[in-house]
């Protein structure tokens, strides 16, 4: 009986974590490269650092005027009131300008952790917010690997803020603030293939300029924003240790597997408490 | 209160029914015991702590940062309460499901305990989300975020309550003298088993599976894409010895109401479980080894990172397991007793390790949880507890069903 019993155990455990190993090399890869997303490609080759992106979108957006000194060694953040910020680095090739934001990732972390579609990716490519389904979980902060969305921590009624690449202006034929109103054209807005292409253009038609790679073309699965640089991105403080893979491809192991262990394991556990039953029945019965 | 006295004839029964609910909700016993004295004001203070929170937002009385936007209310209170609830699942799987019936004496208060767990960790869920008004979107509605690990812990927890609750429902119809009620109820029982199993077995390991996309997030050495097979295979020995620990309180506080059967059953419950946890233990070093060995992460363990994972897997994982096969093998109650609570700490550890202290380790800012939301959180303890003693002294859990449930059979 004893032995039955850890028999049991054993091969209940050994098929869970089959399943569960075997499910996650099944994944499906769901490419999104044949959907024409708009985005937006950054030169920071060009940027001079005026701040007007800054303002504009703060003012855009009804948010607190830009705030923190524009130096080099003076790292400034995104948060719940400014949705974009610059900052300045000294690189191997002098003082460099950088502009910070949502990446508006082809397959965002954000959306896939938002478990009521508050986070969402449109079919025009932005990833937008709404305040209507949102219930604050903060999962999508805990999930982004660029740590874009902002809370509200003081607020009785709090919403996320991040950068939406001015969805309601881009549904109308428009387009976002910062690429309107950039005075050097280092913001550009376009459909991420023509982005692509440009920023090849420019990659081959500046050799010494340029650096030879587009940050945002592979980086977490591909991104809506895109940088192009004169000196490695990790300089400009972008994160180039992250994965290429996108970031919802971590979990889809798991989910994938929900549902053959709701399809396995209650059969398993009646098969079981049948045989335990009849078991107890015989010996029931030889105690008699 | 003998249960077995109330017998309640049919055209009253409601009216009766509910004077008798209105009877039994006042308190019973002494009222300035330790545990009051001290609960009371915490309770009280952390009332007014949430009335805080919900006027001023939650930055008024926690430390959460944009970057460690989950702190001791999830990571704490969440993921590491519902660990320690998972005793609930493994009980009845080896009472119910493997007939194993030398633990049937405990079974109901480690449903009750793991119902209660639920119904407070989780709810504490709600003290942490911005926006709770919106909390029925993913339930109800148009709103579904399938693709989310959260969406499926959010659905199970509340599915796993209902499970729960059928399964202990039988305590509560015999408390109510319900006869009828109860044949139904318990006949439900087989069901709800399978069905609790199987969603704890999906949302243990879920809780783990929440923070597999924060890969660059999580110090690398508790960060694997085996954390929700770690979660789960953890969740058996936590579980486990909280069962044990519990016990032996619940043992020493509800004396009286225990069985001289019971008693002495008692000290083998407490033996097999310590095999059990032992068993479990060596599962999980070996695949911590495993994934350690795997991951190519010698060189992360000469850090102070590194020293606090070697001191969370040999003296709280290792040698917990190693008493625990000691106190088996020399029938030492007091061996398994310290070894349970070293695992509980283990399992704190743990979970906190992955949720809060390894999570944006290399943070500028550190996230450390304010005295507020410490006080918040043993608020719901301490609420939890009082709500768990009001139904032990009520219903038939640890005492034995009254005489009508026997003669039925
Ligand atoms: S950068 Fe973060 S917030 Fe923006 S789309 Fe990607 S995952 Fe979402
Ligand atoms: S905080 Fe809101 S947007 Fe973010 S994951 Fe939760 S529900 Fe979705």
């Amino acid at each position: 009986m004893g032995i039955n019993r850890r028999d049991f155990l054993k091969t209940a455990g050994v098929a869970g974590i089959t399943l569960l190993a075997l499910d996650s090399f099944g994944i499906e890869k769901s490419k999104n490269s044949d959907v024409e997303f708009y985005g937006i490609l950054y030169d920071s080759t060009r940027c001079a650092g005026c701040q007007t992106c800054e303002t504009l979108c703060a003012e855009k957006n009804g948010l607190p005027a830009p705030v923190g000194e524009l130096k080099a060694g003076n790292i400034r953040k995104t948060d719940e009131n400014h949705r974009t910020v610059l900052n300045c680095y000294k690189t191997s090739k002098g003082e460099l300008f950088i502009k910070t934001q949502c990446m508006h990732c082809n397959e965002p972390a954000c959306a896939a952790a938002c478990l009521t579609q508050a986070m969402c990716k449109t079919k025009e490519g932005p990833v937008t917010w709404n305040g209507d389904k949102c219930m604050g979980c903060r999962y999508c902060m805990v999930s982004c690997p660029f740590d874009v969305p902002k809370f509200e921590y003081h607020s009785a009624n709090p919403k996320i803020q991040k950068c939406t690449m001015c969805y309601e202006k881009i549904i109308k034929g428009g387009i976002p603030v910062c690429a309107e109103n950039c005075p050097a054209e280092a913001i550009k807005f376009g459909t991420r293939r023509e982005l692509i292409a440009e920023a090849r253009k420019r990659i081959a038609e500046g050799k010494d300029t340029y650096i030879d790679e587009i940050y945002g073309e592979h980086t977490a699965g591909g991104t809506g924003f895109m940088y192009l640089s004169s000196v490695p991105f990790n300089e400009l403080g972008l994160n180039t240790k992250l994965q290429n893979e996108s970031y919802p491809e971590l979990s889809k192991g798991f989910l994938f597997s929900v549902p053959s262990v709701f399809v396995l394991l209650p059969p398993l556990l009646l098969g079981i408490y049948e045989a335990t039953k009849k078991n107890k029945n015989i010996k029931n019965e030889e105690n008699e | 209160m003998n249960n077995s006295d109330i017998s309640l004839s049919n055209e009253n029964k409601s009216k009766s029914t509910f004077k008798f609910i209105l009877s039994e909700l006042k308190p019973k016993g002494k009222f300035f015991t330790t545990f009051n004295i001290i609960s009371i004001p915490v309770i009280l203070l952390g009332i007014v702590l949430i009335v805080i929170r919900f006027i001023n937002g939650i930055g008024a009385v926690t430390n959460l940062t944009q970057e460690v936007p989950w702190g001791l209310w999830i990571g704490f209170d969440v993921v590491t309460g519902v660990a320690f609830a998972g005793g609930a699942y493994v009980l009845t799987f080896m009472v119910y499901i493997l007939n194993m019936q030398k633990y049937h004496s405990i079974v109901r208060v480690t449903v009750l305990n793991g119902f209660l767990a639920y119904v407070f960790y989780a709810g504490a869920l709600l003290l942490d989300l911005g926006r709770p008004w919106n909390v029925v979107n993913p339930i109800i509605g148009n709103s579904f975020g399938t693709s989310s690990v959260l969406f499926l812990v959010a659905w199970h927890f509340l599915l796993y309550m209902i499970a729960q609750l059928i399964e202990f429902s039988p305590a509560i119809a015999e408390w109510l003298g319900a006869k009828r009620a109860r044949k139904i109820l318990s006949g439900m029982t087989i069901a709800a088993v399978i069905f609790g199993i199987t969603l704890s077995t999906l949302h243990q390991s879920g809780l783990g599976a929440l923070y597999l996309m924060a890969k660059d997030k999580i110090h690398p050495l508790w960060y694997s894409e085996f954390i929700p097979i770690l979660f789960f295979v953890s969740s058996i020995f936590a579980g486990l010895s909280m069962v044990i620990f519990e016990g032996s309180i619940s043992h020493k506080v509800f004396f009286k109401q225990i069985s001289e059967k019971n008693h002495w059953a008692q000290k083998g419950i407490i033996l097999g479980l310590a095999k059990i946890c032992a068993g479990a233990m060596f599962a999980y070093f070996f695949l911590q080894l495993l994934v350690f060995i795997h991951g190519k992460r010698w060189d992360l363990l000469d850090t102070p990172m590194g020293y606090w994972f070697l001191m969370e897997m040999l003296g709280f994982v290792l040698l917990p397991m190693l008493l625990f096969v000691f106190g088996y093998k020399k029938n030492s109650i007091f061996t398994v007793k310290f070894a349970a609570i070293l695992t509980m700490l283990g399992i704190i550890l743990n979970r906190l390790n992955v949720t809060v202290i390894g999570f944006r380790w290399d943070a500028a800012v550190s996230y450390v949880p304010s005295w507020m939301e410490i006080v918040v959180t043993f608020t719901v303890i301490f609420t939890e507890i009082w709500i768990f003693r009001w139904v032990i002294n009520r219903m038939p859990v640890l005492k034995d069903s009254p005489e009508w449930v026997k003669e039925e059979k």
